[in-house]
């Protein structure tokens, strides 16, 4: 009997607690509010099956509890409702399926036009760079690194010049503008990870990886570390502004090139 | 409705192979020690799979104390904190759930429940456990070792697990990498006499679909770690190649703080892929044995046969199967190409189907049935409630786009909890209950059971259900502290400390039983050999303890299947599987 009444309480108390408790997604700040909607939709049908399921239990637990003199039913199998039951679990997984998908063409594909940064992660800060005038990013490699080009931008490129580099700062982005991250590790496996725009994104030694978003409110949001990197792992921390264009551009303006960094070292 | 799939009389053709020649024991050391029994081996596997899983429950409490109370213990320092994580998890996992499950379970009651007097291969068994043995000390000896065990996350990515900004990258790492190549080579050589010995060895009239769900799930789970612990094995080799020579398999070039390495050209992915081509198997090779020993404890607590046999072993096979084309699914963010994540995506989903089925199936055999509270029956209710959670996270998880924000926090730890922690552990406690009376003799003590069973299904459920809200609300895995965090806000602090104090009384739970498993062993009641009124074969031994050699001069012959539970018409509400159509049912 204490098994029945617990398996209910776990059941209300599991819904209770989803619906009263203060800790939910940090408010949104870019456009994948997809993701949420997602994450809304899963919630409903696996709460629905979650409730079914222990309620159907407890009630069993219940009803067809030993008592003198009861016996169970024998019945080894009941086709139909075994496929019945299989259909409908396999139209509620697509129901699922199916939203995430479409959101996750989205996400794999950046709209034209969109500007771009780049992430460097190293142990345990992180820096960035921007594209200058050219707009281009110029090409990197590990090697280049040394203490006047911590970033290791190819000094030969052309097209690294302009390049906005910017080490142990904040980063500041215009709102409502779509951007295109590249992301680059110099040494360990890190995560570029802001709760606020839901997308995160792994930084991968020897690779170049890549996501977009567009950031929609103003403010100053935090980055996190996401990837295991060692020790240092939960220091290591950020800050991405997003601001109005004027700001971003007078903010820009005061920026230093890869040419002047590596002028002013010589 | 009631098609009766089992048939009760089958043509039992003559026993083909002529006995073998048995093993005997000619001194205490090979009867105790080098023993090749497996039912021997089994309780050495156990006792050394539980002995070290206490050392990660032990680790677990430190983990959760420096989380509750971050900058109290000075003992608690960030490199421990991450040895910690990472030793709590490589041992739950590997150490103590994959070996108790198969070589614990698997050798006590494959042979038994399908009749066979041991093993396929006695010898190589008994190697097995030797094996795993030194994989164990080897891992232990790493706590000891300069530098201390490592702190790589039990995942072990390069480049990071053996560099210098992680702990235990001198030697923790090294002997890591070691001890789980032993592991594996020890895992290899019992799982080839798993799968041997189920081909091969069953009784006359045990036909493949009349075995136990118990042996499905043991039997798959075996053959996919013979698939997946080779790409786990690679991995190693080559990290311990990248570490001791200096060669680059998952080193790219690398400059770490200032300084350029002399790695170049490597891929840390490719790690990765590896990792989890085995890990993720890895996960329904824990599961599988679960599903299957659990099936049969809610068949026989409550007295009614399993619902769907047919559907049980083809879901288990086919988990089995998919289980091999999802792994990129713990990969989603890592930067491989973003068009993967459509099919691992649809893949893992898919596989929700036949698991739900399973669920569907538990709780069927529930109804109507004729349910006995005992302490088995119990764990059973607590694993479908704690597996059916952590499943239906899975399902966030695997979604890809949703997956995007939520990897990497704390909801996947409360998911991985539910789902293959706190749900397959259940089903091992379950286990040990049921089949104590017949490994020992005698039966745990109910109440000290009840209590361990009420502590622990409450404040496990406690424990991570809350946990999923953290993730949530954006607080990522592996942080030794918090630190100030503009969007966390100050009550987080105080769940984790509910969360800690959750943990900690379910660990004392298991003192309890750790008690109940020792005083039960002289004090326990005897209740003889077959105290549940269970079908299988192992329930139906001449002696119990079941003696050498398992059953009497005849091997039994089987003539049913496994669940005749209250078959109309009979006299008692069982009929073990060895009992002839024609007998009287007295
Ligand atoms: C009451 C029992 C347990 C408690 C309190 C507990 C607690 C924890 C904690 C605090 C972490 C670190 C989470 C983080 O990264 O922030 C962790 C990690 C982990 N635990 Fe447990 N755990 C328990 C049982 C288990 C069991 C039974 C398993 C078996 C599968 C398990 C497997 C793991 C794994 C694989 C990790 C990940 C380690 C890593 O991040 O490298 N735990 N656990
Ligand atoms: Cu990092
Ligand atoms: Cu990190």
């Amino acid at each position: 009997m204490p098994i029945a009444i617990a398996l209910v309480l776990v059941a209300v108390g599991s819904v209770a607690f989803h619906l009263l408790n203060p800790w939910w997604l940090t408010p949104i700040a870019s456009n994948w509010h997809y993701i949420d909607a997602t994450i809304a939709i899963t919630f409903w049908i696996t709460g629905v099956v979650f409730t079914a399921v222990v309620l159907f239990m407890a009630y069993c637990v219940f009803r067809f509890r030993h008592r003198e003199g009861t016996q169970a039913a024998y019945q080894p199998e009941n086709k139909r409702l075994e496929w019945w039951l299989a259909i409908v679990t396999g139209v509620g997984v697509a129901a699922m399926l199916t939203p995430g998908l479409f959101v996750w063409s989205q996400f794999v594909t950046p709209p034209k036009g969109a500007s771009e940064f780049e992430v460097v992660g190293q142990q345990w800060m992180w820096s960035f760079r921007l594209p200058g005038k050219s707009g281009r990013l110029g090409t990197t490699d590990t090697k280049y690194i040394t203490p006047e080009n911590p970033l290791g931008v190819n000094p030969n490129d052309p097209n690294g010049r302009d390049n906005v580099v910017i080490v142990g700062d904040d980063l500041h982005l215009p709102v409502g503008k779509p951007v295109r991250v590249w992301l680059r590790s110099v040494d360990v496996v890190h995560d570029f990870y802001v709760p606020e725009f839901r997308a995160k994104m792994d930084l991968m030694p020897g690779m170049v990886t890549r996501f977009w978003f567009t950031p929609t409110r103003t403010g100053t949001f935090e980055i996190l570390c996401a990837g295991f990197c060692g020790i240092g792992h939960p220091q290591m921390r950020g800050n991405v502004v997003v601001e109005t264009e004027s700001d971003y551009q007078a903010w820009l303006q005061k920026q230093q090139t890869f040419a002047q960094l590596s002028a002013s070292a010589k | 409705m009631a098609e009766v799939v089992a048939d009760t009389v089958g043509s039992i053709g003559p026993a083909e192979v002529a006995e073998v020649e048995l093993y005997h024991a000619t001194s205490w050391l090979t009867k105790y020690v080098f023993c090749q029994d497996a039912k021997v081996i089994a309780i050495q596997y156990s006792v050394t799979a539980m002995a070290i899983g206490l050392v990660a429950l032990v680790l677990s409490w430190l983990m959760r104390l420096q989380l509750a109370f971050p900058g109290t213990f000075s003992l608690i320092q960030s490199e421990n904190y991450y040895q910690f994580i990472t030793m709590h998890g490589m041992i739950m996992v590997i150490y103590l759930l994959t070996a108790l499950f198969l070589g614990g379970f698997g050798n006590y009651l494959i042979p038994l429940m399908l009749g066979a007097r041991d093993m396929a291969f006695p010898y190589v068994n008994m190697l097995s456990y030797w094996v795993y043995l030194l994989a164990v000390l080897v891992l232990v000896a790493s706590f000891f070792a300069p530098g201390g065990p490592t702190g790589a996350g039990w995942t072990l990515y390069p480049p990071q697990a053996i560099l210098s900004g992680t702990p235990g990258h001198e030697w923790g790492i090294i002997l890591m990498l070691a001890s789980l190549i032993l592991f594996i080579i020890g895992f290899t050589m019992g799982g080839l006499n798993y799968v041997v010995t189920v081909l091969q060895c069953r009784t006359r009239g045990m036909t493949l679909m009349r075995m136990p769900l118990t042996v499905w799930g043991i039997f798959t789970a075996t053959v996919m770690a013979l698939l997946a612990f080779p790409a786990l094995f690679v991995g190693c080799v080559m990290m311990l190649l990248d570490r001791l020579l200096g060669t680059s398999f998952f080193m790219p070039s690398i400059v770490q703080l200032g300084q350029q390495l002399s790695y170049s050209g490597g891929s840390p992915i490719l790690f990765q892929h590896l990792f989890w081509f085995f890990g993720h198997p890895e996960v329904y090779i824990v599961a599988l044995p679960a599903f299957g020993i659990v099936s049969d404890l809610i068949s026989t607590h409550a007295r009614k046969n399993i619902f769907g046999y047919r559907m049980m072993v083809w879901a288990i096979v086919g988990i089995g199967a998919l289980s091999f084309v999802v792994w990129a699914h713990h990969m989603y963010i890592s930067g491989m190409d973003p068009y993967f994540g459509f099919f691992f995506a649809t893949t893992t989903l898919i596989i929700a189907v036949p698991t739900a089925i399973k669920v569907y199936n538990w709780v069927l055999t529930l109804w109507r049935g004729n349910i006995h509270l005992t302490v088995p029956m119990l764990f059973a209710l607590g694993f479908i409630v704690t597996f059916v959670n952590g499943g239906l996270t899975g399902l966030f998880l695997g979604n890809v786009v949703v997956d995007v924000p939520l990897s990497a926090t704390l909801f996947v730890v409360a998911h991985f909890h539910m789902v293959m922690g706190v749900a397959p552990i259940f089903v091992v406690f379950g286990g040990i209950y049921h089949w104590y009376p017949k490994v020992t003799g005698r039966m745990l003590d109910e109440t000290l059971g009840k209590i361990h069973f009420w502590v622990t299904f409450l404040g496990a459920y406690a424990i991570f259900f809350p946990m999923h809200y953290l993730g949530l609300l954006g607080v990522p895995r592996r942080y030794y502290e918090l630190g100030a965090t503009a969007f966390i806000p100050p009550s987080a602090a105080s769940l984790n400390v509910f969360i800690t104090v959750a943990a900690l009384i379910v660990g004392a739970a298991q003192l309890v039983f750790l008690f109940n498993l020792i005083w039960s062993l002289s004090k326990g009641r005897a209740p003889g050999g077959n105290p549940w009124g269970a079908t299988t074969l192992e329930w139906q031994t001449p002696q119990t303890p079941p003696g050498h050699g398992n059953w009497g001069k005849e091997l039994p012959v089987v003539y049913r299947w496994a669940y005749d539970y209250s078959v109309p018409g009979t006299e008692r509400d069982f009929v073990p599987q060895n009992q002839p159509a024609s007998a009287p049912t007295a």
